[in-house]
């Protein structure tokens, strides 16, 4: 009895609350003649939006623009989670470095850009550091890729028969995969080491490369080239154009995001006692076998967790692309679309949703590898 | 024999000399080159230049190199940045990078900055113009709070710092209500004292609408009121997830994770656009108050895993000795359990409030302009067109203090706490 009151009491209130906010929510649509209902999703978006990854126009549907968004988001996040691993190894390594000057200066890297808004950085990058780029008609450029205020212009590539390619390499991938056990099994049982690193790398060179031996995929190189279009002002044709709002997000998030990987990684390697190399020194491994078969493993125990913890948070942190305008999901669904339609409760229990399933998918990888790597008690 | 030794000596001590001779001249140049644009080796060509002076420096390097130096400051350099060529090579990367960037940074800082007069005209140099902030400081940090009511704003400021710091001075008898004080009665009053003081209305001051209220000063007060709130909603939802009724866990569960999951941009997105929607006809709640609630909320979720991780950390003894006392449920949380489980996760706390002090520019999302905002706003001001490096650089400053500060600050009770047990 003591325990089932409180229950009750509390799932009440619980089902007041929604029922008072849905009473309202019912009676405020009706007042202003709005119906809930996801059908809009089909009609018509009829905006612009810059920068897409799958093809879009005025009449692609608000469903598509919402496609658009999502995948902006996830480029972003994307590269942005690449970068920042690469800047948090470097510096979280450097952080533990016996050289003072190195050690200090990764030390100041991470003091400064941890303790910024990332807002506050964004707009730095957006309105002030990238805005001092020179015109398109103004720039010299730099091996073809050129710099300018109106988009980084780099050379692309033109595929033919991507699709073969990449197919070939998720094959090596898997082939990978399986091998890698196979040499693990090799090694808990029977002792003996093969080089692992070496044969994977092979594997995802070689496979691939078929391709191109056989002659079935091509690349093509495509050089922006500046065009003038009036004696003041030019542009640039080809090649791939990089909006300064993705430049901007980019060094952003991964500036910041790279600040809390590399505090990660030096914990991380902190975290394992100097015993435990000495206990491996005195049986007899090699220094790259204590590093491979005793460091890392335990490193990586203490590092994965916070830091996917942190991959969460960029994605997250994306979100911020609505303030420098670069059409991420906030920007053109929970911005533009909700502005067009006034479909409040729909577009942003939408975007939340997003959100919230990619997060929910994030940390159900990290329990299950959490409880993967778990040291076993026996 | 000595001989021997003697010469091997003077071996070691003229490769060292020789050695210092190439890295000053290394530096040299580069000093010479970077601060006064002067360059020594103009005989060169110039594509080695950089290039030459930087093997110049890495031979330099690679001479004083030595198990033993006798000269104690060629010791210290060698065992701390000179040990083998990578590290020595990493030095010289990051001295020449340190030379290279320090005149230009210093030069647009100060040297050809310009810091008289007060319109855009009297920024003719090179540098940063510091009269735009000097012009636009009283928006940056009051919003647009009216100018001769400014003084509001500081008395509050000034009255919620001081209460802030009485418990400080409580003794004996006292410090028995030091945690009733800082968790039920300051909030009451502080909120008193910002709602009569900066809002006005009676007392015969004039009402001033939240609207206007900005800059540094809104960024204060929505971090403050967050800050106060989140915590005790963050610990009631750790509790309840570690409750033993399941209708409670679940819902704490559901609370905490909904809110992890979502950017805070989309959050306060909600409160502006969906949340009016849910409200009954003509309630109106203020843009402010519904910020604060929602950032509150957010913020609560990540306090609540914080102060979990305390709970989890705390060994069972702690609840069985408490519970063998007689103690029920709020009792044990409250006079055994809590205590020890909040001195445990303080840093953790500190640093969500580092993550909430962060967060608040992004209330312009909902029009509400704290020190960044307005910095957005006077940039496209048609007289100030042009100073945005110098207003972002600005705030920048002061974020960084007060973020880094709060961090060495809960480093530091790390520290203290980790002693104690």
């Amino acid at each position: 009895m003591k325990k089932i009151v409180p229950q009750i009491i509390t799932l009440l209130l619980i089902i007041l609350v929604f029922a008072f906010f849905t009473f309202n929510a019912n009676v405020n649509m009706s007042n202003r003649g709005m119906e809930f209902g996801y059908g809009f999703l089909k009609r018509a978006a009829s905006f612009d939006i810059q920068f897409s990854l799958i093809e879009y126009s005025r009449e692609s549907t608000y469903g598509r623009a919402y496609l658009v968004g999502l995948l902006n988001t996830l480029l972003v996040a994307f590269s942005g989670i690449i970068f920042a691993t690469f800047l948090g190894l470097i510096f979280g390594i450097a952080r533990l470095s016996k050289n003072l000057l190195i050690n200090k200066f990764a030390a100041f890297y991470v003091e400064f850009f941890r303790n910024l808004p990332l807002l506050l950085q964004l707009f730095f990058w957006y309105y002030a550091a990238l805005r001092i780029l020179p015109l398109p008609h103004e720039t010299n450029g730099f091996y073809n890729f050129y710099m300018t205020i109106k988009s980084l212009y780099t050379p692309s590539l033109i595929w033919e028969n991507l699709d073969v390619f990449l197919y070939l390499l998720g094959f090596s991938i898997i082939l990978i995969f399986i091998i890698n056990n196979y040499f693990k099994k090799i090694q808990e049982n029977k002792g003996k080491q093969y080089p692992i690193l070496l044969i994977s790398l092979i594997i995802l060179f070689i496979i691939p490369s078929f391709a191109f031996i056989f002659g079935i995929s091509s690349i093509d190189i495509e050089y922006p080239v500046y065009k003038q279009l009036s004696k003041t002002s030019g542009t640039f044709i080809g090649g791939l154009a990089i909006p300064p709002e993705f430049i901007a997000l980019f060094l952003a998030l991964s500036l910041y995001t790279g600040t809390f990987i590399a505090e990660n990684v030096r914990a991380g390697i902190e975290g394992i006692s100097k015993g435990q190399k000495e206990a491996a020194a005195s049986s007899g491994l090699t220094q790259k076998q204590i590093l491979n078969l005793v460091v890392l493993p335990q490193a990586l125990r203490i590092i994965i967790p916070p830091t996917t913890n942190q991959y969460l948070n960029l994605t997250k942190n994306s979100s911020l692309a609505a303030a420098i305008a670069y059409p991420d999901i906030v920007l053109v669904f929970a911005g533009t679309a909700l502005m067009q339609t006034g479909r409040a409760i729909e577009i942003v229990s939408i975007t939340m949703a997003t959100y919230l399933s990619i997060s929910l998918a994030i940390s159900a990888f990290m329990n299950y590898y959490n409880k993967k790597v778990a040291i076993t008690e026996k | 024999m000595i001989i021997d030794k003697n010469t091997a000596k003077n071996d070691v001590l003229t490769k060292t000399y020789i050695g210092i001779i190439l890295i000053s001249l290394c530096l040299l140049n580069i000093v010479f080159a970077s601060f006064f644009s002067v360059e020594i080796l103009k005989f060169l060509p110039k594509k080695i230049d950089l290039s030459f002076t930087f093997i110049i420096g890495l031979i330099g390097l690679h001479l004083i190199r030595s198990e033993k130096s006798d000269i104690k400051f060629i010791h210290y350099i060698n065992t701390n940045t000179n040990n083998n060529n990578f590290n020595g090579f990493l030095t010289l990367c990051i001295l020449l990078l340190i030379l290279i960037t320090i005149p230009p940074v210093i030069n647009w800082f100060i040297l050809d900055a310009n810091f008289t007069g007060d319109s855009k005209d009297a920024c003719t140099g090179s540098g940063a113009c510091w009269t735009y902030i000097k012009v636009w400081m009283r928006r940056f940090v009051y919003g647009m709070y009216p100018n001769e009511e400014h003084w509001r704003i500081n008395l509050s400021f000034f009255l919620v710092v001081g209460l802030g710091l009485i418990g400080i001075f409580a003794r004996g008898q006292l410090r028995k209500f030091i945690t009733l004080y800082y968790v039920i009665i300051y909030p009451i009053i502080a909120f008193l004292v910002i709602y009569f003081l900066i809002s006005g209305g009676s007392f015969n001051l004039v009402w001033v609408e939240t609207g206007a209220w900005g800059g540094l000063s809104l960024t204060f007060i929505v971090s403050f009121f967050c800050l106060i709130f989140c915590f005790p909603v963050g610990m009631l939802l750790a509790l309840g997830r570690r409750s033993s009724l399941p209708t409670i866990t679940y819902f704490s569960v559901c609370f905490i994770e909904f809110w992890r999951g979502v950017p805070l941009i989309t959050v306060l997105f909600m409160s502006a656009v969906m949340f009016p929607l849910f409200l009954p006809e003509g309630v109106f709640v203020d843009k402010l108050v519904m910020v604060i609630i929602a950032i509150s909320l957010f913020e609560a979720a990540y306090v609540a895993e914080v102060i979990r991780g305390g709970l989890q950390a705390l060994p069972r003894g702690q609840y069985d000795a408490a519970k063998s006392l007689g103690m029920g449920y709020w009792r044990m949380y409250i006079f055994v359990i809590l205590p020890q489980a909040l001195k445990l996760v303080i840093p953790g706390i500190a640093n969500t409030f580092l993550a909430l002090v962060k967060d608040t520019p992004l209330i312009f999302v909902v029009g509400l302009l704290e020190i960044v905002g307005m910095l957005n706003m006077a940039k496209t001001n048609p007289k100030w067109l042009g100073f945005a490096m110098e207003g972002y650089i600005f705030a920048g400053i002061i974020f960084w203090i007060i973020c880094y500060s709060m961090s060495k600050y809960s480093q530091k009770l790390e520290l203290k706490f980790k002693t104690d047990r």
